[in-house]
């Protein structure tokens, strides 16, 4: 561990409403779930906060509930926990496919659905998901909870809308009508980072989203307008090459990307055939 | 800090951010977790907290407040996974192994290699190619039902 620990302190709340006081007063703090990300950037030295919050023991933040047909998965929910819910099983297949697919099972074990959001990594697995699925952020603070779309939460890389006084508390996913499907790109099916990872539903509006293809997760508006009115797939690929900027880096090229994600969206639309 | 660490009640002083991997092998003496990679890709770190299995390089000391802390070393050296482990080559190096069997440790009951292959994919090994460790969790879980089918 590159990152000495007895500079750091960790703020240890008993309740949510201790929480969000300690967020207002105590500011600025690094909020800890599962730990998944914060540990790997405090075990390569690249860290730069030094005060946390730790929220694992809040189990007001636990549970996965229904909610006018839809979810509501708390910000304590982990990979584990969407995958073994009967709930989540039976209405977002999706979802626990993604799950299944972030990192290992030690990970998934740790690793929460709100904490993937929060870490706004452009290949989080989970959030073409969200994207798809219109989503709702629940954010608390001190002051009251405001609810934020999903699709609105990001405004760049690593950058979203949450305030640093605020928490996730919980993740909405509206009932979703029609057939869903996800897929993965990396080098291996457990822990490589994706390539490409998308998620789509086949319903009265065709819906898709794409991870790892562009500073945030992105929805396609141009690619479900043209399958909407009928196009022909080679046309709604075309659309898809200019909604998309990746980039090349470690993992790949923006060429490949650019490549798999049209080809993900012709598998998707020949598989889901209505 | 209270805990319960293999079976027994554990009282530790350590920093709340210390890593979990540090506090056992430095402050509770017991050096057969490895530390691999130290970014939850490689497995080798596995222990459980609670009865799943975690890569302990990611735990903060605090979060196993109270918690049911199990090592390689609460096996006891006996287990059938350690003797599948031995006798089938499922070791060489051995720094993925008590990763690897905790991690088996939490296998389905009478997995499928595909079981197994998909339980074990968050633990890498650079020496073996899988297919040793692979044998020795089958033959592991074969004797334990047979066990306990001898049990009723």
């Amino acid at each position: 561990m590159k990152t000495a620990v007895t500079p750091l302190a960790l703020l240890q709340p008993g309740t949510l409403d201790d929480a969000l006081a300690m967020l207002r007063d105590e500011g600025p703090l690094v909020p800890l779930a599962g730990c998944t990300d914060v540990y790997v950037t405090l075990n390569f030295g690249t860290q730069p906060a030094a005060r946390f919050l730790n929220l694992w023991g809040l189990d007001e933040l636990r549970g996965i509930g229904e909610m006018d047909g839809g979810l509501r998965v708390g910000a304590l929910a982990t990979h584990t926990d969407l995958q073994r819910s009967p709930l989540v099983r039976e209405r977002l297949p999706f979802l626990v496919e993604a799950c299944g697919q972030v990192g290992g099972v030690q990970i998934q074990n740790r690793g929460t659905l709100a904490g993937n959001v929060a870490n706004a990594s452009p290949a989080g697995d989970t959030l073409p998901v969200l994207a798809v699925a219109d989503a709702v952020v629940v954010l608390r603070s001190a002051e009251g909870e405001r609810r934020v779309p999903f699709n609105g939460f990001y405004t760049g890389y690593r950058a979203t809308v949450m305030r640093p006084d605020e928490l996730i508390v919980a993740i909405e996913i509206p009932r979703i009508d029609g057939d869903q499907w996800f897929r993965k790109v990396g080098t291996r099916a457990a822990q490589a980072i994706s390539k490409v990872v998308m998620a789509a539903v086949r319903g009265d509006r065709p819906r898709v989203a794409l991870g790892s293809v562009a500073p945030t997760v992105v929805r396609l508006p141009g690619v479900e307008e043209a399958l909407a009115r009928g196009a022909p797939i080679e046309e709604a690929q075309r659309i898809l090459m200019q909604e998309v900027t990746p980039i090349d880096d470690i993992r790949s090229t923006a060429g490949y990307r650019k490549r798999v994600a049209a080809n993900l969206l012709a598998r998707w639309w020949a598989s889901a055939a209505m | 800090m209270r805990f319960t660490l293999n079976g027994a009640p554990a009282e530790v002083d350590a920093h709340p951010m210390a890593r979990l991997l540090d506090v056992l092998r430095e402050e509770c003496g017991l050096t057969g977790t490895k530390e691999g990679c130290g970014e939850g890709e490689c497995g080798a770190c596995t222990v459980l907290v609670a009865g799943e299995p975690v890569c302990s390089c990611l735990v903060p000391f605090a979060q196993v407040a109270d918690a049911e802390v199990v090592t390689i070393e609460g096996l006891g050296g006996e287990h059938p996974l350690q003797r599948a482990f031995a006798s089938l080559g499922g070791a060489q190096c051995g720094i993925c192994t008590p990763g690897m069997i905790m991690m088996a440790m939490k296998l389905p009951p009478n997995p499928t290699l595909d079981d197994v292959r998909l339980g074990l994919a968050g633990n890498l090994c650079r020496c073996t190619g899988y297919e040793a460790i692979y044998r020795a969790v089958l033959d592991a879980a074969t004797e334990t039902a047979e066990t306990a089918e001898a049990r009723t």
